[in-house]
């Protein structure tokens, strides 16, 4: 399998400044003298940006006049160009793989403060590179063909937006919600800022969209439960939970719901926050997509005890109510993922100072959003919960966010939430507003606008972190109201304001669960918690796992604007994969060499990725290329040498040791 | 025309390897018939002198068991190696060092201070230790030095062939006897026997499950050893996976497990350290303090794992000495 080589090496070494990056550290010169000085090596030379294009065609050049069959470079780290190196080596006929970088940039220039020391260091990794290098022999990369099908994990704006544009690009798509509906966070908003768009109104066509489409698969109420395979290739099984109700007979009629032997509502509604109850058969909300009904087992009678009148059942007129549905899977195979999780909101409990859950009036933005819309539990009336209307209210920003207690970061969307709020509360209550912000961040399109506007309007604004909200009162003005107390940044005074209503603008934060899909998916986490994209300015979409792409909230607080401009782009990245057709697969797999392999059979469990079987006939080990990631395992455990990997032989990997030490 | 010459010699070994002369029985009228030993010291009386005699090259073929750990061995190694046009290390301890390489885990002096002075059958009031020379009335004695570490043959003088096993198993040494006769042998280098780990062909290999994983590593004098099933999967350490086949499966056949006295097959570069990390990969946990409660059971690992190769292994190798690329004194 290790081709042997039979040319004689003729390598060239390239040693790069990266402007002053390595140059101020390494003597770039006298490396280079040594490189010239080794064996093998017919040309070393050094230049100011190797990656640059006349530092490509130098390499070009010299493959050429030289006759060079292996190339060496030392400069940065191989992640940053090992592609352009390859590609320069390839356009002069050289097989890319007789490529090696020694990195003495990160790993000699930036860590080494010792002119000396890193020179030394410099010429030690380049020795080893070089000694490395003749033992290469050419690779290919491999193609496998991509399946075409894209799975969207979310149904919120962000998944919505991206199932449509890759549907409408022809693909066939999985939007896969775990909730009974689609829509995510954006179907319990009212307007959106800084437009004042109303939310349903712009989403709801969308959801319908979806329901639809030709291309989408939707399926809510449902939930990855296994992932394997590689971009191009995953093979994903669904998990579909029982919802009691026959989802292709059911029109949301909801004469279930009306006939349900619970008169009225038992259960907290989620989706209006808990402002209002639900009965344990209910339509998630009216626009609810699909629109289907939902039975809880949670609450339902005849499921947690067995006995019911079932009027349901009776009432419904299709016979769409089906309590032996179990949950069920399905498996299937798709070419990308896109993952739009989404987000949940900080739990105010955990700052108890503000009271929520101990003063009924004190809310969270999005039980306000509630409160404010036509479909919620007050009918669009911005009530207390003892059903008087609040002369004065007061939002307060950063609740959870760039708070060292809880999240350091920035929620990005609550300053415009709370400027959007104070308007509706203002054009529907006439209340007097203040706002209690520590900056106010109004960046985008329109948002700055949008702040002078609610300036403009007689918003009050009150620079600083509030210490307490209470219900304490000192003064007669205060008395039966809630007491914002605030130290006024700007002038510089502890003040106290009395409200009626205090609305928590909460923290935007990772999904409970987000560790559990982050492995799930193979991906990574920042250190707050959201998923970690490829690269913060150049793969703000990608993540490390190939053909895993995020969009919407999961991946860092953002807004609807900023949710749906980067659906579009993870959906640009999937399409870009699929309508490729093939993916390229780097050629440091293992493999087993059948001549001198026994059979012992120590590899076939190790083997993370389940690549290796056993051929019974003739009795050897076989790896799956096209499953096989190149983590060396088996390699490493083989105890007769029979399996050996791409890139990491054993020749290459001990001349590579002994070029370093060469010197030592 | 005269038979080819042959010899056979002894450095630091047990006799094993004589004895794996004489199993070839009746087959070794066929090699008298073939060839002349004219140098085998445990067989026919011969002198240094004769062999220091003879023509550079003079025998066609000597065969050398044994390690090298005194300067006697290395000088009759570079003397052999002379007189000889192939020089074959027979044998684990000429191959990879064997036994006594087991000799390296200490140095020269607590060695001798062991034998010497501290076995409880040691009787030596005087502390005496054996001189590289010692004045006696008829005059000067000399004995050999011991070296302050034992090395393979390969490590003392450039070696054509090896013929591995402790003893080498009869088949092996008559297949090279018929290569050296008819001259049909692999490239130089190269150890005469098959380059598959003895697995290969296992009578027990059927009872070898595909995901075997291992719950209690056991030993062969504690345990009562099913006679059909492969040995690593009841938990013994049966070393066949890393050992080169060759033997017949002797010891298997025996219901012992393999201890690897073959040594390693040519694409290994350490017999020890290719065994351990494939037996520990074996090991049925995640969990690291079970994993070295587990690990812990193995009683000796370097007498294990290095039992006939310690000298030959990279424990014992410096960055540009290559034991495998003949890195031979000079």
């Amino acid at each position: 399998m290790i081709r042997q080589i039979h040319e004689p090496s003729r390598i060239g070494v390239y040693v790069c400044h990266c402007g002053m990056n390595i140059a101020a550290k390494v003597d770039v010169e006298d490396v280079r003298a040594f490189a010239r000085s080794l064996p093998n090596v017919v040309v070393a030379k050094t230049y100011k940006f190797m990656c640059s294009d006349p530092g490509q065609e130098m390499i070009r050049k010299d493959i050429q006049e030289h006759d060079l069959n292996r190339v060496v470079v030392a400069s940065c780290s191989p992640l940053l160009h090992e592609h352009t190196f390859r590609r320069a080596c390839a356009a002069a006929g050289m097989n890319p793989f007789h490529l090696q970088m020694a990195n003495i940039r990160e790993q000699v220039s930036w860590v080494t403060p010792d002119c000396a020391l890193a020179t030394r260091k410099a010429r030690a990794l380049i020795h080893a590179a070089v000694r490395r290098v003749a033992d290469h022999y050419p690779l290919a990369k491999e193609r496998v063909n991509v399946h075409p099908a894209i799975l969207v994990v979310g149904g919120g704006i962000a998944g919505i937006h991206a199932a449509l544009v890759l549907a409408n690009a022809g693909k066939k798509v999985y939007l896969v919600e775990r909730e009974p509906s689609i829509g995510g966070h954006m179907a319990q908003l009212d307007k959106t800022f800084p437009t004042l768009d109303c939310s349903a109104c712009i989403l709801t066509p969308r959801m319908s969209q979806i329901r639809t489409h030709p291309n989408i698969t939707l399926w809510t109420y449902a939930e990855i439960e296994e992932v394997a395979g590689f971009a191009g290739n995953f093979k994903v099984k669904v998990r579909h939970k029982p919802r009691y109700v026959k989802e292709e007979l059911c029109v949301g009629c909801g004469e279930c719901v009306s006939a349900c032997v619970f008169k009225e509502g038992r259960v907290r509604d989620e989706f209006n926050q808990g402002l209002s109850k639900r009965k344990p058969i209910y339509m998630p909300f009216p626009q609810a997509t699909p629109n289907v009904a939902v039975i809880d087992p949670q609450s339902c009678l005849k499921i947690m005890r067995g006995k019911c009148a079932m009027k349901c059942v009776e009432a419904c007129p299709r016979a769409a109510i089906d309590f032996e549905q179990r949950e069920e899977h399905t498996d299937i195979e798709v070419g990308a993922i896109i993952l739009a999780t989404g987000y949940r909101t900080f739990d105010a409990r955990k700052i108890p100072e503000y009271g929520y859950g101990r003063f009924p009036n004190v809310y969270t933005m999005l039980e306000v959003e509630r409160l404010v819309n036509a479909a919620g539990p007050t009918g669009g009336d911005i009530t207390l919960r003892d059903g008087a209307r609040p002369q004065t209210v007061g939002i307060i920003h950063c609740v959870g966010s760039r708070d060292r207690r809880h999240h350091p970061y920035c929620s990005n969307v609550c300053c415009m939430a709370s400027l959007k709020m104070a308007h509706l509360v203002k054009e529907r209550t006439g209340a007097e507003v203040f706002n209690f912000y520590i900056d106010m961040r109004a960046t985008f399109k329109g948002y700055e606008e949008f702040y002078d506007q609610v300036l403009r309007e007689g918003v009050q604004f009150i620079r600083g972190r509030v210490a307490e909200v209470t219900d304490w009162a000192i003064r007669p003005a205060e008395k039966g109201k809630l007491v914002i107390r605030v130290e006024d940044t700007l002038v510089g005074v502890v003040r106290r304001i009395p409200v009626d209503m205090v609305v928590l603008a909460t923290a935007m934060e990772p999904q409970e669960d987000a560790a559990a899909v982050q492995r799930k998916f193979n991906i990574s986490c920042s250190q707050d918690g959201f998923f970690l994209e490829r690269h913060p300015k150049l793969g703000p979409v990608s993540t490390f796992s190939d053909g895993i792409f995020l969009a919407g909230v999961c991946q860092g607080p953002k807004d609807i604007p900023a949710s749906v401009a980067q659906a579009g782009a993870a959906a640009a990245e999937a399409l870009c994969l699929v309508d490729k057709g093939f993916v390229e697969i780097e050629p440091n797999t293992a493999f087993i060499d059948e001549a001198a392999c026994s059979g012992c059979r120590t590899c076939i469990p190790l083997c993370p990725f389940q690549a290796i079987t056993r051929d019974a006939v003739k009795g050897v080990a076989v790896i799956n290329q096209a499953l096989c990631k190149g983590c060396g395992t088996c390699v490493a455990a083989c105890p007769s040498g029979a399996a050996g990997q791409n890139m990491f032989t054993d020749a290459q990997i001990y001349d590579e040791i002994e070029g370093v030490l060469a010197d030592v | 025309m005269s038979k080819p010459k042959v010899g056979f010699y002894w450095c630091a070994s047990c006799g094993g390897c004589e004895e794996s002369v004489v199993d070839l029985a009746e087959a070794i009228l066929d090699v008298t018939a073939a060839v002349d030993f004219v140098f085998f010291p445990v067989a026919m009386d011969f002198k240094r002198s004769d062999v220091e005699a003879m023509a550079d090259g003079a025998m066609a073929a000597c065969m050398i068991n044994g390690a090298i750990r005194s300067s006697e061995q290395r000088a009759m190694a570079k003397l052999l190696r002379r007189k000889a046009q192939i020089l074959i290390a027979y044998g684990a301890c000429s191959h990879q060092g064997g036994i006594p390489g087991l000799a390296n885990l200490f140095d020269r002096q607590s060695i001798l201070q062991t034998v010497y002075r501290d076995t409880p059958s040691t009787v030596n009031p005087g502390d005496i230790r054996p001189e590289a020379s010692t004045r006696i009335p008829h005059g000067e004695v000399e004995l050999p030095v011991l070296d302050e570490q034992v090395k393979s043959l390969d490590q003392v003088v450039p070696v054509d062939y090896y013929i591995p096993g402790c003893a080498p198993p009869v088949q092996l040494l008559k297949d090279a006897l018929a290569a050296i006769l008819t001259g049909r042998l692999p490239p130089k280098g190269s150890v005469l026997a098959p380059d598959k780990a003895l697995c290969e062909q296992c009578p027990r290999a059927p009872s070898k499950p595909d995901n075997l994983l291992i719950d209690q590593f056991k030993r062969p004098h504690l345990e009562r050893i099913d006679p059909e099933k492969c040995l690593l999967a009841q938990g013994f350490l049966c070393l066949g996976p890393a050992t080169r086949g060759g033997c017949g499966w002797a010891c298997i056949n025996a219901n012992m497990p393999c201890t690897g006295c073959l040594g390693p097959v040519s694409r290994t570069r350490d017999y020890g350290g290719a065994a351990m990390s494939a037996l520990a990969s074996l090991v049925n946990s995640n969990d690291e303090a079970q994993i070295a409660a587990m690990l812990e059971t193995i009683v000796d690992p370097a007498g294990t794992f290095y039992r006939y190769g310690l000298p030959a292994s990279l424990l014992f190798a410096r960055a540009g000495a290559n034991a495998d690329k003949g890195g031979h004194e000079p």
